[in-house]
């Protein structure tokens, strides 16, 4: 081994000043949000068809998927009267505890009819325990807060079918 | 007729230590600005504009904290050793001028706060007493780790005041003084120390960041390898005084050093007094700064080597040399 040179020391005085004249590379986070990545897992959203009715049917397959066990679904018949998606049931309660979900997605890739996908919003701190399990209506409402997310052709990676429309 | 009676020294200590802690309090946020910088970041940027109100909220938090209490500690010890440390720290400055004096209203204000003959031995004295803080807090904590900590601490410091004190002689020698003002007015007529004793001011300044245990020499607190040393129980204001006492001891230093070697309040082009004083003072802290930004931290086995074996040798040695040249010539 090469013993060290002590001058060498001194070489670092000049890198350490002349940083100084540079750019920080910080970012300043809540003034500037960096885009997200397109495939950027983060809170989840229910969708409706074009013509207003949900797609979750109620299968529970996305609970069943799920390895954190935090989506709880409990579905009811759809009735003439009271038609809410279109198959035979639909979800009558559909929750999420985002304080015990992982965002592994798995949720999504269950789905049949692409009716859970993970939106892109990561903000989801809250005060309370009680605030994160989400509902139903919150899931199927837009997003308080939009996040930027970055341009998919800036990325190789193909865009997956539910994740693109959502 | 012009005068100086007792109470013109007793604003003038206020103002100076009103003007120290304010320069104690910038000084952590300019460190921090420096080294964002220095590390492409931005420092503290959110408390007011340009982070400027930080050293108050840091205060405020300081302040508003516990101030943790061991239930075994030694109570009137374990209060009184930040205290002495910040005490020490800020008489130190005492001594140091600043200015050559002024004469305003037939009152006679002097350029130092306490004008005495014997000023580098006083603060060499008070720096010595300010280990106490650092001994007494450690163990009056009575936590293992204090303990050790302040061990470290002042095996560190006893050993690079040596080299400290040796590293000054060559100036006494060629001021042929122990007072401060004497060495700068003697360097107003000759030429600055720095260039007749730049190896006593390599030494000096290598001593003095080991002595304010400033980074690479910062093994009592070392923050990234261990949790800290004396201070360890400390919390809050108390906390907050040791931080004092250290910072305010660098600001002392680096004004020693530009007193010593640099020619005090006396500068080129332009007769500004204490404005000249304060602007050498900051070149100095910024190397301060820009050595912590560059070196890694010594181990310990190394630092004491390199205080016996190199720094002492080399500081007798100067003084020895000097000794014979100021003879000689």
């Amino acid at each position: 081994m090469a013993r060290p040179n002590p001058l060498d020391s001194f070489k670092g005085f000049g890198v350490t000043f002349k940083q100084i004249f540079k750019k920080p590379i910080t970012q300043q986070y809540p003034e500037y949000k960096r885009p997200v990545y397109p495939r950027f897992r983060g809170r989840h959203r229910l969708h409706r068809h074009e013509n207003g009715l949900e797609k979750c049917v109620g299968c529970s397959l996305c609970a069943a998927a799920c390895p954190a066990d935090c989506i709880r679904v409990v579905a009811a018949e759809n009735t003439p009267d009271n038609r809410v998606s279109p198959g035979e049931r639909y979800a009558r309660i559909y929750e999420i505890n985002m304080s015990r979900c992982i965002f592994c997605g798995y949720c999504e890739l269950a789905c049949p009819f692409d009716a859970i996908t993970l939106g892109n919003e990561f903000e989801i701190s809250e005060y309370s325990r009680d605030d994160l399990i989400y509902t139903k209506d919150m899931l199927l409402a837009e997003p308080i807060k939009r996040v930027p997310v970055a341009d998919a052709e800036l990325f190789d990676t193909p865009i997956p079918y539910y994740k693109a429309h959502s | 007729m012009i005068t100086s009676p007792w109470w013109i020294s007793l604003i003038e200590a206020f103002l100076i230590i009103n003007v120290l802690m304010l320069t104690f309090a910038y000084m952590t946020w300019v460190e921090r600005k420096v080294l964002g910088r220095m590390q492409l970041r931005y420092g503290p940027n959110r408390a007011g504009p340009f982070g400027l109100l930080q050293p108050i909220a840091d205060l405020v938090k300081l302040i508003r904290k516990e101030a943790f209490y061991p239930e075994s500690a030694v109570d009137v010890l374990y209060i009184a050793a930040p205290a002495l440390s910040a005490f020490t720290a800020l008489a130190a400055f005492s001594v140091i001028p600043f200015g050559p004096g002024w004469d305003i209203a037939g009152y006679q204000i002097g350029g130092v706060v306490a004008p005495v003959s014997i000023g580098l031995i006083l603060i060499f004295a008070l720096s010595s007493l300010g280990i106490y803080g650092f001994i007494v807090g450690g163990w009056s904590s009575h936590s293992k780790y204090s303990l050790l900590g302040s061990m470290r601490t002042c095996a560190q410091m006893v050993s690079y005041e040596v080299s400290l004190t040796f590293a000054v002689l060559g100036v006494v020698l060629m001021g042929q003084s122990l007072s401060l003002v004497d060495i700068v007015e003697k360097q107003h007529d000759t030429i600055w120390f720095a260039a007749p004793q730049v190896v006593g001011l390599l030494v000096f300044f290598v001593g003095g960041i080991a002595e304010t245990n400033r980074p690479p020499f910062d093994l009592p607190e070392a923050d990234t390898e261990l949790v800290a040393g004396y201070h360890t129980e400390y919390s809050g204001m108390r906390f907050g005084l040791f931080q004092m006492g250290e910072y305010v001891n660098m600001i002392t230093l680096s004004a020693l050093a530009v007193t010593l070697f640099f020619g005090g309040w006396y500068g080129p082009w332009a007769p500004l007094g204490p404005l000249w004083f304060l602007i050498k003072l900051l070149i100095v802290i910024f190397v301060f700064l820009w050595i912590r930004a560059t070196l890694p931290r010594l181990r310990y086995d190394q630092l004491m080597r390199f205080g016996w074996k190199v720094l002492l040798p080399v500081a007798t040695l100067n003084a020895l040399v000097t000794a014979a040249c100021v003879v000689a010539f």
